[in-house]
C-alpha cells in the first residue's frame, strides 16, 4: 500500500526530536558522575518515574504490535494486554523494593550484591546483554517500517535517524535524559490514545465507514461442479485454484473467490497482491503506484435493540464492545497460492461473527472443537507463564529502580506505572477493534492498523499519533540502549574485568559503549529489515523470563541460594529458552521446512525453560553451597 | 569492589519483614485470579463468551478486572506498606 507522507506528522517530529535533544543537553552539562549516568542520580520523583516506566515499557510491539493483533486476530490480541499488564503484579509485589535495597545501577548488581562473584556477574551481564538486543532489534526495524510509510525514506534512512538520535540522547546524559524523554512519551502516547478511544466511540458504528470506503463488488458466475466457466459484467475466467477464480479484464487480473448463494454460483471480490518472476510486485493486477490495494474491515451487520440497523450514532465503551459482539465483521483470510511463475497472495473475504472475535480462539488454537490439541493448549500457557514473568526481569525496566531516592519511592512508582499502563492496555481494545470495524486495515501491515485508524479521524490526529509512535521508539530504545551499556561498562568492564576507572572514566566508558551498542543496533536493524517484530519480543520476554526472574527471586527469598546457583541458572535458563525457541515449529516455518518436523512442538519454552531454572538453582545450590553470614545467606562459592 | 552496594544509604526498615510477607499474599492472591483466567481459556474457551455484565462478555470481564485489580491491589499495598512504615519505624518522611 501506498502511504502520503503527512507534513505536520514530519514537523510534530522534528519539534520533538529538538525538544529531546534540548532536553539531553540540558542534562549533559550535570551528569558527571556515574550514578548520575546510570542512575539518574537516583533523584527522579516517583511520580515522573512512573509514567517513565510506562515510556519504556509501551514500545512499537505494545502500541502499534498489540492495537495490530486486535485488529486482525479480535480478542486473542488482547490476551498480550493482559500478560504484559500482569506482570507488573511480580514486579510491584516481589522485586521492586527489595531489588532497589540490593542494588546500585544494574540488574546485575542487585544479583551479585552479597556474592561478589565473576560468575553471576558474567551470566547476568550477558543476560542483559541478549534480551537488551532481542528487544532492540523489533525497535530498530520498527523505526525504519514507521518512517517508510510515513515520511516517505527508506527503511535504513529511518533506522539511522532513529539510531543516531538515540545515541545521542544516551551518550550525552545517559538515564537522566532518558527518563524524561520516556516520561514525555508515555504521557503522549496515553492522552492520544484517550482521544482517539473517546473519537471512536463518539463515532459508533456504521455499515459504510465513510464516504471513501470501497465496498467489495459481486459478480454471477457459471460453474459447475465447483468449476467456473464464465463471469458476468464482461470478465473472463483466466485460471481457478480450489475455490480461488482468476479473473482478466482489459488485460488486468483480479482474483474472486466462488461462493453459492441461494443456489447459485457467485464470485466474491478479493484482494491480491502478485510477485512476478521478475521480481515486481502486482498489488489487485496493477502496478503499485495505480493504488488498487484499497483498506478494507467494516462491520456487516449491526444489531441494536435486537434490530439490525445501518449505523449506531455515538455508543459507550460498553455498548461499543457489545455492538462487536452482537454483530458480523468484514475480515479477510490469507492464502499463498503459486500461478505458474508468480506466487500470488490472496486475501479472500471471511464475514466473522463477532462472538467469536471477542473470546479467544481466533489466533491462539484453544478451543478444542477448532482443532485444538495438547500442545496448541500448553503453548498458550506457556506464552501466557513467560508475559507473567518477562516484565520483572527485563533489564531496562529493572534499572528504573535505581533512579528514585528510596524503596518507597520505587514501590510508588511501580503503582502509577500500573495505572497508567492498565489504562492504556485497556484502549489497546477499543483501538484495536475501532480499526477492525472502521476500513483502515492495510492488510499487508497490521502495525499500521493504530496510525491508520487515526487517520480516520483526520490528518491531525494522525500526524500525532505517527510522532508518538515514532517518539516511541526513540524511549525505548534509548532504555535498551542504557541497559546494555551498563551491562557492558559497568558489570563487565569494571566488575567483571576488573578494569580500574575513576568515576569519570566509568562515565566515559559508559557512553562509548551506549555509543557502540547503538552502532550495533542500527546495523541490525537495518540487516534484520522485515522481520517479524513482535516475534522478537516475544523471544525476548521468555528469555528474560527463564534466565532472570528464577535467579532474582531465589536470591531474594532463599537463603541457600549459592553463587553457582544463581550463575548456573541464568545460562540453563539463557540456554534452553533460546534453544527451545531455535528448534520450534515457527523457527521450522522460518527455516523453510516443515514446521510438523521441528523436533520441539512448542513456540513459547516458558513452560519447560522457567522450572529448568529454578530446579537448576535449586540443585547447584544444595551441590555447591557457599559459606554463610550471621543470618544463614550464603554469602560466598 | 567498585560498582557494588546499593545507590543510595536508607537506615533500618522495621517494617521489612511485613511488606515483604504482605507482598508474597498478594502476589499468590493475584496469581490464583491470574491462573483462573488462564485455565479457562485454554479448558473452557466458550465460556469465555457467555455474556455476564452489562451486555459484555465474560472474556472482557475477567480481562478488564485482572488488569483493574492489579490497579487496586497496588493502591492497597502501598497504603498499608505505608501505614506499616510509619508504625514500624516512627518517621514521617522518605528513606526508611
Amino acid at each position: 500500500m501506498i502511504y502520503e507522507a503527512s507534513v505536520f506528522a514530519v514537523v510534530l517530529f522534528v519539534v520533538f526530536v529538538i525538544l529531546v535533544l534540548g532536553i539531553s543537553k540540558y542534562f549533559a552539562s550535570r551528569t558527571t558522575s556515574s550514578k548520575g549516568y546510570y542512575a539518574a542520580g537516583g533523584t527522579i520523583h516517583w511520580g515522573v518515574n512512573g509514567i517513565a516506566f510506562a515510556g519504556d515499557y509501551l514500545s512499537a510491539a505494545s502500541f502499534l504490535g498489540i492495537c495490530g493483533m486486535i485488529a486482525f486476530q479480535g480478542y486473542d490480541g488482547f490476551l498480550y494486554s493482559i500478560g504484559y499488564l500482569a506482570g507488573w503484579v511480580v514486579a510491584l509485589f516481589v522485586v521492586a523494593e527489595p531489588l532497589k535495597k540490593s542494588g546500585k545501577y544494574t540488574f546485575t548488581d542487585a544479583l551479585d550484591n552479597r556474592f561478589n562473584s565473576k560468575a553471576i556477574q558474567l551470566m547476568a551481564a550477558l543476560s542483559t546483554l541478549i534480551v537488551s538486543v532481542c528487544y532492540l532489534i523489533p525497535q530498530m526495524v520498527g523505526a525504519g517500517a514507521l518512517v517508510k510509510p510515513l515520511l516517505g525514506m527508506p527503511h535504513w534512512v529511518g533506522v539511522i535517524i532513529v539510531g543516531s538520535i538515540v545515541i545521542f540522547i544516551v551518550a550525552t546524559a545517559g538515564m537522566a535524559s532518558t527518563t524524561y524523554v520516556q516520561f514525555i512519551k508515555g504521557s503522549l502516547l496515553i492522552i492520544f490514545s484517550t482521544v482517539l478511544t473517546i473519537s471512536l466511540c463518539v463515532n459508533g458504528f456504521k455499515l459504510k465507514p465513510d464516504e471513501n470506503y470501497r465496498e467489495l463488488r459481486s459478480l454471477e458466475a457459471t460453474a459447475v461442479a465447483g468449476k467456473v466457466s464464465a463471469a458476468s459484467e464482461g470478465y473472463t475466467v483466466a485460471g481457478q485454484q480450489g475455490d480461488l477464480v482468476k479473473l482478466s479484464k482489459d488485460g488486468i487480473n483480479t482474483w474472486w473467490q466462488l461462493k453459492t448463494e441461494g443456489g447459485k454460483a457467485v464470485l466474491k471480490e478479493a484482494l491480491s497482491a502478485t510477485i512476478q518472476a521478475n521480481g515486481s510486485k502486482l498489488y489487485n493486477g496493477e502496478p503499485q503506484e495505480k493504488r488498487k490495494f484499497f483498506q478494507v474491515g467494516a462491520m456487516t451487520k449491526i444489531i441494536v435493540d435486537g434490530k439490525e440497523v445501518e449505523e449506531t450514532g455515538p455508543v459507550g465503551p460498553f455498548e461499543f464492545l457489545e455492538t462487536i459482539d452482537k454483530g458480523e465483521v468484514l475480515r479477510f483470510k490469507k492464502n499463498i497460492i503459486h500461478d505458474g511463475d508468480n506466487k500470488v497472495t490472496v486475501w479472500n473475504q471471511n464475514i466473522t461473527p463477532g462472538k467469536d472475535l471477542m473470546r479467544p480462539g481466533m489466533k491462539f488454537k484453544v478451543d478444542t472443537d477448532k482443532g485444538a490439541t495438547f500442545m496448541s493448549k500448553l503453548n498458550f500457557v506457556s506464552l501466557m507463564l513467560a508475559l507473567f514473568f518477562g516484565t520483572s526481569a527485563l533489564p531496562h525496566i529493572l534499572i528504573r529502580y535505581y533512579t528514585v531516592p528510596s524503596p518507597k519511592d520505587a514501590r510508588k512508582s511501580t503503582i502509577v506505572a500500573i495505572g497508567s499502563i492498565g489504562f492504556f492496555y485497556i484502549l489497546t481494545l477499543f483501538m484495536g477493534l475501532g480499526a477492525m470495524t472502521h476500513g483502515v486495515l492495510d492488510l499487508e501491515s497490521s502495525n499500521m492498523s493504530a496510525p491508520l485508524l487515526a487517520k480516520f479521524f483526520g490528518i491531525a490526529l494522525f500526524s500525532i499519533i505517527s510522532a508518538i509512535a515514532f517518539a516511541t521508539v526513540l524511549g525505548t530504545v534509548s532504555g535498551l540502549i542504557v541497559a546494555a551499556s551498563g551491562a557492558v561498562a559497568h558489570d563487565l568492564m569494571s566488575n567483571f574485568a576488573g578494569v580500574k576507572m575513576t568515576d569519570e572514566g566509568q562515565v566515559r566508558a559508559g557512553k562509548i559503549s551506549a555509543i557502540c551498542v547503538g552502532i550495533i543496533a542500527i546495523i541490525l536493524g537495518i540487516l534484520f529489515k522485515g522481520m517479524n517484530v513482535s516475534f522478537l519480543v516475544g523471544l525476548a520476554f521468555a528469555v528474560a523470563a527463564s534466565a532472570n526472574l528464577p535467579a532474582i527471586f531465589m536470591v531474594l527469598f532463599w537463603k541457600k541460594t549459592s553463587a553457582m546457583g544463581v550463575a548456573c541458572s541464568i545460562l540453563v535458563g539463557m540456554i534452553s529458552a533460546l534453544g527451545i525457541i531455535l528448534c520450534s515449529p515457527s523457527m521450522w516455518v522460518r527455516y523453510g521446512l516443515d514446521p510438523a518436523t521441528a523436533p520441539i512442538a512448542l513456540d513459547n519454552p516458558g513452560i519447560i525453560s522457567i522450572p529448568l531454572a529454578f530446579i537448576t538453582l535449586v540443585v547447584v545450590s544444595i551441590l555447591l553451597p557457599g559459606k554463610r553470614d550471621e543470618n544463614g545467606h550464603v554469602v560466598r562459592h | 569492589m567498585a560498582g557494588h552496594g546499593p545507590a543510595s544509604d536508607w537506615g533500618e526498615d522495621k517494617a521489612s519483614d511485613y511488606k515483604e510477607k504482605l507482598g508474597i499474599y498478594l502476589f499468590i492472591v493475584y496469581c490464583i485470579v491470574y491462573a483462573g483466567f488462564v485455565a479457562i481459556n485454554t479448558l473452557s474457551p466458550k465460556l469465555m463468551g457467555v455474556v455476564v455484565f452489562a451486555g459484555l462478555n465474560l472474556a472482557c470481564v475477567y480481562g478488564f478486572g485482572l488488569i483493574i485489580l492489579a490497579i487496586i491491589m497496588g493502591v492497597i499495598y502501598n497504603a498499608m506498606c505505608s501505614a506499616a512504615e510509619d508504625r514500624m519505624n516512627n518517621t514521617a518522611g522518605e528513606g526508611n
